[in-house]
C-alpha cells in the first residue's frame, strides 16, 4: 500500500499526539487519582429508604477532614432537601436513587454523578469558595425533569 | 440508468425519510422555543413527547432510511441490477422498517412513550414501542442482508475482482450496522420487551445501558460512513478529480469498522457500575478512530488541492478558488466538511475521560452532536438529495432549484452556527440538556443563561429559527424535485450520478477478506466488553421495576 510522504508525516504527528494525549489522561487518572465518579457498591433499589447510609441522607463529619454526603435522587427531587458542608474540606458524595435514572449535577464544579437505580455512585469534592451552589438532575427522568433542583451551601469552617 | 425497481424502492426510502425530517425539525422549532420560555405547549402535549419524536425522527428514521437510499442507487449503478430474491428482500425489509417506525411513532404521539430516543430503564414505555423499535432494526437487518445478497452474488460472477469502492463501502457499513445493532437487538428483545409486557417483573438498568450505548456509540458512524462515501467516492467526481487512493479509502473504512463498536463505555463515564480501568480502556480505543479520520481528512485535502492544480491552480492556495464553489453539490458537502472539524475536536473533549464530568449531560452535547450529525452528516445528505432525486425520478434539476439550494444550504450553516455555538457555551455554563423551561426559581446560576449575546437561550431559539426555513426550503426542493419539475428528456438535462474513477491496481486483496475484519472486531468487543459484562450479571443488584413518570 503506498503511503504519500506528507501523509506519512501527517498520520505520525497524528499518532504520536494521541499517545501523547492519552498518556497525560491516564497518568492523571491512575497516577494522581483523577478518575471520574463511579463506584462498585450495589443496593437494592426499593429498600433504599431501609439502607445505611441512605436511611439517614444528608452530612456526616467522618474525620477532621473529610465530610460524607449520602444523596437520594428520586422523581422529582433530592433527600435530604437541605445540605450544609465546609469549603476547604473533603467532601465525599454518595448517590443513588429510589426510582428511574437521575443525575446530581452541582453547577460551576466538577461534580456531575449519574443516579442509577440499583447502584452507588461516588465522588469525592473540595470547594474551595463559600456560597450556594445549584444543583439539578440533568439525566431525563420524567415530566417534572426541569424541576428536578436543590442547593449546596458551602460554609466558611 | 438504474432498473426501475431500484428507483422506486430508492425514492420511496427518501420520502419516508424527508417526511420524518418535516416532522422533527418542526419538533426542533418548538423546541428552542419552549427553552427560553417563549412557547407553552398545550396540557395534551408535552415537552419531553416532543423530544422523543425529534429524536427518534431525525437522528434514527430520518438518517436510516436516506442511507438506505443512498446505498440502493449507488450499489445498483456500481454492481448493477437486483435479481428477483434481491428485489423482493429489499421491499420486505423496507415494510417491516416502516411498519416499526408507525408503530414507535404512533405509540409516543399517543403519550405512552415519552423516554426520548435512548429508552433508558426503568422508564417503562408501552411494550408496543419497544417491539416497534425491534422491527425498525430488523427492517434494516433484512434490507442489509439483501444488499449484501446482491454483493455475494456479483462476487460469485467476478471471482478474484475486487468490487467498487462505493460497493465496499456499503458493505463495510452494513458489516458495521449489523454488529452494533447486537447490542440494542439484545437488550430490547431480552429486556425491555418481555419486562414491559409484564412477563418479567423486573429490569438490570446497567446492563441494559452499557448494551444500549454499544449500540449508540456505532450508530453514530453508521450516520457518518454514508456522508465519508459521498466525500470518497462522489466529490472528486464532481470537482473533476480522482479518488485520492483507493487502497487508504477501504483501509479507513475497515478501521472504522474496528474502532468504533468497542467504545460504548465512553458515553457511561460518570456512572458507577463500571470499573475505572474498563471505562478507560475504552476511551483509547475511541481515540483510535482519530486515525481513519486523520486519514480521511488528509485525502480530502489532497483530492481538493489536486484536482485545483490540474485546473491551473498557482502557489500555495491557488488551487482553491479554482474548485467549483458555484456547483452546489460540491459547496453544500464542502461546508458540511468544514463543520466536522469543530465537531471532531469537541468529540475528542466528550471522550477524554475526565473531560467528561464537565460536560456531560449539558447542552454541550447537544451542540456537539447538532455540529456532527445535525451539519456534517445531514448537510452531505441534503447536497446528496439536490441531485439523487432527480436522477431517480429522471426530472430536472431546475436553475431556480439550484439557487434556492445555495439559499438553503447557507441558511443551515449560520442557523447551525448560531444555535451549536450557543448551546457549547450553554453547556460550559451548566445549562443541562434535556429539560423543558426552568427557572430553578429564578436562581442566579440559571438567569446567566439568559444574559450572554450568543451563550443565550434566545440566540438558540434565533439559530433554530432559521434552521427550521431552512429545512422548509428543502422540504420544497425535495417536492419540487420529486414531482413537479419538468422531466430531463434531453441528455444534457439529465442529472447523473456522479461516482470518480478509483484505481485499484495498487490495492492489496486482503482488503477485501471480511472476515480477518469481522474476526478482529469481535476479538477487540470481547476484550473490551467481557469482564465488565459478566460482572454487571453477576453481581447485579436486585432489578428494578418500571416506572412511567411522565
Ligand atoms: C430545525 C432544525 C433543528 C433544531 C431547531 C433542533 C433543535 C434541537 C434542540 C433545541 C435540542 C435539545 C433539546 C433539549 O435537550 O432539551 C435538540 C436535540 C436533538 N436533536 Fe435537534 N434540532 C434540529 C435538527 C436536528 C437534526 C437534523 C438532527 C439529526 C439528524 C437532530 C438531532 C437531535 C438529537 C439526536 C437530539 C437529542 C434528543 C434527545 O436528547 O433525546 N436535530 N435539537
Ligand atoms: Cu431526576
Ligand atoms: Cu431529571
Amino acid at each position: 500500500m503506498h503511503l504519500h510522504r506528507y501523509e506519512k508525516i501527517w498520520l505520525s504527528f497524528g499518532i504520536l499526539s494521541l499517545i501523547l494525549f492519552l498518556t497525560i489522561i491516564g497518568i492523571n487518572a491512575f497516577g494522581q487519582n483523577h478518575t471520574p465518579a463511579g463506584g462498585m457498591m450495589t443496593i437494592d433499589p426499593k429498600k433504599v429508604d431501609q439502607t445505611p447510609p441512605f436511611d439517614h441522607p444528608g452530612v456526616v463529619k467522618l474525620d477532621d477532614n473529610r465530610y460524607q454526603v449520602a444523596i437520594v435522587g428520586m422523581a422529582f427531587g433530592y433527600k435530604p432537601s437541605q445540605i450544609r458542608v465546609p469549603a476547604g474540606k473533603e467532601i465525599i458524595f454518595k448517590v443513588t436513587s429510589a426510582d428511574v435514572t437521575h443525575s446530581f449535577t452541582i453547577i460551576h464544579t466538577k461534580v456531575n454523578m449519574m443516579a442509577v437505580p440499583g447502584q452507588i455512585n461516588t465522588k469525592s469534592y473540595t470547594f474551595q469558595k463559600p456560597g450556594k451552589y445549584l444543583i439539578l438532575c440533568n439525566e431525563y427522568c420524567g415530566s417534572g425533569h426541569q424541576f428536578m433542583q436543590t442547593e449546596i451551601e458551602v460554609y466558611q469552617p | 440508468m438504474i432498473h426501475k425497481n431500484e428507483r422506486r424502492l430508492a425514492l420511496s426510502y427518501i420520502n419516508v425519510a424527508y417526511f420524518a425530517f418535516l416532522i422533527g425539525t418542526f419538533c426542533g422549532l418548538m423546541q428552542v422555543f419552549i427553552r427560553n420560555n417563549a412557547l407553552k405547549l398545550p396540557a395534551w402535549l408535552d415537552y419531553y413527547q416532543i423530544l422523543t419524536v425529534h429524536g427518534v425522527l431525525l437522528a434514527l428514521i430520518f438518517t436510516t432510511y436516506f442511507i438506505f437510499a443512498f446505498f440502493i442507487t449507488g450499489v445498483s449503478k456500481t454492481l448493477g441490477d437486483f435479481g428477483p430474491k434481491v428485489r423482493s428482500v429489499s421491499w420486505l425489509g423496507f415494510y417491516v422498517m416502516t411498519i416499526g417506525t408507525v408503530m414507535a411513532t404512533v405509540m409516543i404521539i399517543s403519550g405512552k412513550a415519552s423516554v426520548l430516543y435512548t429508552f433508558y430503564a426503568p422508564l417503562k414505555a408501552s411494550g408496543w414501542y419497544y417491539v416497534g423499535l425491534a422491527l425498525f432494526i430488523i427492517g434494516t437487518w433484512i434490507a442489509g442482508f439483501a444488499i449484501l445478497g446482491h454483493y455475494a452474488s456479483w462476487k460469485r460472477r467476478n471471482k478474484g475482482v475486487l468490487s467498487p469502492l462505493f460497493a465496499f463501502m456499503t458493505v463495510s457499513t452494513i458489516i458495521l450496522w449489523i454488529i452494533a445493532c447486537l447490542g440494542v437487538v439484545a437488550t430490547v428483545v431480552f429486556q425491555f420487551i418481555p419486562w414491559a409486557f409484564g412477563w418479567t417483573e423486573t429490569i438490570n438498568v446497567e446492563l441494559s445501558r452499557t448494551l444500549f450505548w454499544y449500540f449508540g456509540h456505532p450508530l453514530v458512524y453508521f450516520w457518518l460512513l454514508p456522508a465519508y462515501m459521498a466525500w470518497y467516492t462522489v466529490v472528486p467526481k464532481i470537482i473533476g478529480g480522482k479518488v485520492f487512493s483507493d487502497s487508504l479509502a477501504r483501509l479507513a473504512f475497515v478501521l472504522f469498522i474496528l474502532f468504533s463498536i468497542p467504545v460504548g463505555f465512553h458515553h457511561q463515564m460518570v456512572e458507577p457500575g463500571i470499573p475505572a480501568f474498563w471505562k478507560f480502556l475504552q476511551t483509547c480505543l475511541t481515540f483510535m478512530v482519530i486515525i481513519p479520520s486523520l486519514m480521511t481528512a488528509f485525502s480530502m485535502f489532497a483530492t481538493f488541492e489536486t484536482a485545483g492544480r490540474q485546473k491551473g491552480g498557482k502557489g500555495l492556495f491557488g488551487w482553491f478558488t479554482k474548485l467549483p464553489w458555484k456547483d452546489i453539490r460540491f459547496t453544500s458537502i464542502f461546508i458540511a466538511m468544514v463543520f466536522f472539524i469543530p465537531g471532531g475536536a469537541g468529540g475528542i473533549i466528550n471522550a477524554s475521560f475526565q473531560l467528561d464530568e464537565v460536560v456531560h449531560n449539558t447542552l454541550w452535547i447537544v451542540g456537539h452532536f447538532h455540529i456532527t450529525v445535525g451539519t456534517p452528516v445531514a448537510m452531505t445528505f441534503m447536497g446528496l438529495t439536490f441531485w439523487l432525486v432527480p436522477y431517480l425520478t429522471g426530472r430536472k434539476f431546475t436553475n431556480s432549484l439550484k439557487k434556492l439550494a445555495f439559499i438553503q444550504i447557507i441558511t443551515w450553516a449560520i442557523g447551525m452556527l448560531l444555535m451549536s455555538t450557543s448551546q457549547h457555551i450553554l453547556g460550559l455554563m451548566g445549562a443541562p440538556r434535556r429539560t423543558s423551561y426552568a427557572g430553578y426559581n429564578g436562581k442566579k446560576t440559571a438567569l446567566e443563561w439568559f444574559n450572554g449575546i450568543v451563550a443565550n437561550h434566545v440566540t438558540m431559539a434565533i439559530g433554530g429559527s432559521i434552521l427550521f426555513l431552512s429545512a422548509m426550503l428543502l422540504i420544497y426542493i425535495v417536492a419540487m424535485s420529486m414531482f413537479v419539475s419538468p422531466k430531463a428528456l434531453d441528455r444534457e438535462d439529465q442529472v447523473e450520478f456522479p461516482l470518480a474513477e478509483s484505481d485499484q491496481s495498487g490495492t492489496p486483496r486482503f482488503l477485501e477478506n471480511w472476515w480477518i475484519w469481522i474476526g478482529i472486531s469481535f476479538a477487540l468487543i470481547f476484550v473490551a466488553y467481557t469482564i465488565p459484562i459478566m460482572h454487571m450479571i453477576e453481581h447485579a443488584p436486585p432489578g428494578s421495576i418500571g416506572y412511567k413518570t411522565w
